[in-house]
């Protein structure tokens, strides 16, 4: 590196001993290589030839070319963590299957009249009664986690709109909080309430 | 004119030898690539050599002329004894010693270019700022920025990111003249809120890490052009911040940002776009 460096600014002293000219900075390389004629030219050649575009025909060859250029890879080789761990990847996903789960049940409520089925508070906690502890504790988890989870992570949405809690580190340590809160408070209302 | 450097490099290197290889025995060489060339290398130290450490690098293949082709992924295994420390010391010395073809955009190698970002271990970040882990031998994956259409290898089209970015009118607009008919003035204070802002050097890492972005390039402005955009609307010396607030008032130009946050997590220079759209989002709500 250093004795590259010493040959070039050696090189670029004899140019300028020689021929003192405003381009040798440029064509430096080039001198150097036609070592025995110093004054030959300087100009220099460009066989690539451009050619002059209006913006739609640009637009249009780059609509041809993008036909053939594959996307890059996405979802499957970005950082685990961020893309399936994500809390607003799955502030979503919980909340939609809430509300989903709201209208498939008020659905059903609505029809359970007419369909005979008995959907009354009375005889699901009766049904519920009767199933062994994992499966009744497994069932309300179901429900419970993600439920803690839309309304913590809530918050912490609620803290990003008013600007708190955007530090890197902050970011990466409430996402794993996150999950960590989720999941005790999820097994709390399963299990002891 | 690059070949034209590279050959009379080559031709420098061969003459000033000797000297080249006093500097190498006094200790190893951690600067370009192509200087720790493997030959030279072994005649100084034949016997006394460090074990190698071997890193292999699978790097995304694409190329143009060959469409039909599905892109593929390519190992190359470099000794890291005789590689620069950042991952573009790696690519360069690759490309210079064992495959001419691969391609990859780069210019300053110290991160203030933004042109070798790409997508590396999972994460998007500029290769020269990027260290090659050498604590183990895991495999390192290299792709180009994610969701991006290839243009050969590692190169991305970011023909629409600078299209997004010429949509936010990223200059001042103004039409008061200044007061003394010299410069526009700010206070200390004005100034300090482009601090984080202005830095940013439009590299595309935080706005092709963002799924939203991904599914959404059309119409979405991304994290990177929102910085920006916030970075005109703060300016103190702007006089368009309204018509500026105005253009993002739709349902996709700016709400499309979840605060999902890759945008932060992965911004090389360390700033925060997740910040700045949230001061957007913030400025929106309350004007």
């Amino acid at each position: 590196m250093i004795a590259q460096r010493a040959g070039t600014t050696a090189l670029r002293r004899v140019v300028t001993a020689g021929k003192p000219n405003a381009f040798f900075n440029t064509n430096i390389a080039k001198l150097g290589l036609a070592s025995s004629s110093l004054s030959s030219t300087t100009q220099q050649t460009r066989p690539v030839a451009t050619q002059h575009l209006t913006p739609s025909e640009a637009q249009s060859i780059l609509a041809k070319q993008r036909l053939q250029r594959p996307v890059s890879p996405h979802l499957d080789i970005y950082d685990k963590q961020q893309t399936w761990f994500g809390g607003s990847a799955w502030q979503r996903i919980t909340g939609a299957s809430f509300s989903g789960a709201l209208y498939v049940f008020a659905t059903a409520y609505l029809v359970a009249p007419l369909a005979g089925w008995h959907l009354e508070s009375a005889s699901l906690a009766a049904a519920m009664a009767g199933l062994p502890v994992a499966a009744k504790g497994g069932l309300k988890f179901l429900l419970a986690w993600p439920f803690v989870f839309h309304a913590t992570n809530g918050v912490r949405h609620l803290l990003f709109d008013i600007g708190v809690g955007f530090k890197r580190r902050t970011i990466v340590q409430t996402g794993w909080y996150l999950w960590g809160a989720s999941i005790v408070g999820g097994l709390y209302l399963a299990f002891f309430l | 004119m690059a070949a034209l450097r590279s050959t009379s490099t080559r031709a420098l290197l061969a003459s000033a030898r000797p000297s080249s290889l006093r500097i190498a025995a006094a200790g190893p060489i951690r600067g370009f690539a192509q200087l720790a060339d493997g030959a030279q290398q072994s005649n100084v130290a034949a016997g006394d050599q460090p074990a190698a450490k071997l890193k292999t690098f699978q790097i995304y293949r694409w190329n143009p002329d060959q469409p039909t082709e599905k892109p593929r992924m390519q190992s190359y295994t470099l000794d890291l004894n005789k590689t620069g420390p950042m991952v573009l010391d790696a690519l360069i010395r690759i490309k210079n010693e064992l495959d001419p073809t691969l391609t990859f955009r780069r210019s300053c190698r110290e991160g203030i270019c933004g042109s070798c970002a790409m997508n590396i271990n999972g994460t998007n970040t500029l290769a020269c700022l990027c260290r090659i882990p050498n604590e183990d031998s895991s495999e390192m994956k290299i792709y180009p920025l994610p969701h991006t259409y290839v243009v050969k290898d590692l190169v991305p089209d970011l023909t629409q990111f600078y299209k997004q970015y010429k949509s936010i009118k990223p200059y001042l607009q103004r039409d008061t003249p200044s007061p003394d008919g010299k410069e526009y003035r700010q206070t200390k204070e004005d100034r300090k809120k482009l601090d984080g802002l202005y830095e940013c050097i439009l590299c595309a890492c935080c706005s092709t890490s963002c799924p939203s972005y991904w599914w959404n390039s059309e119409e979405y402005l991304g994290p990177a052009i929102l910085l920006q955009s916030y970075r005109w609307i703060v300016d103190s010396r702007d006089e368009r911040t309204a018509q500026r607030k105005d253009a993002l008032n739709n349902s996709m130009s700016l709400y499309r940002c979840h605060t999902i946050l890759n945008c932060t997590r992965t911004c090389p220079k360390g700033l925060n776009p997740g910040l700045a759209i949230a001061k957007i989002k913030k400025e929106m709500a309350f004007s």
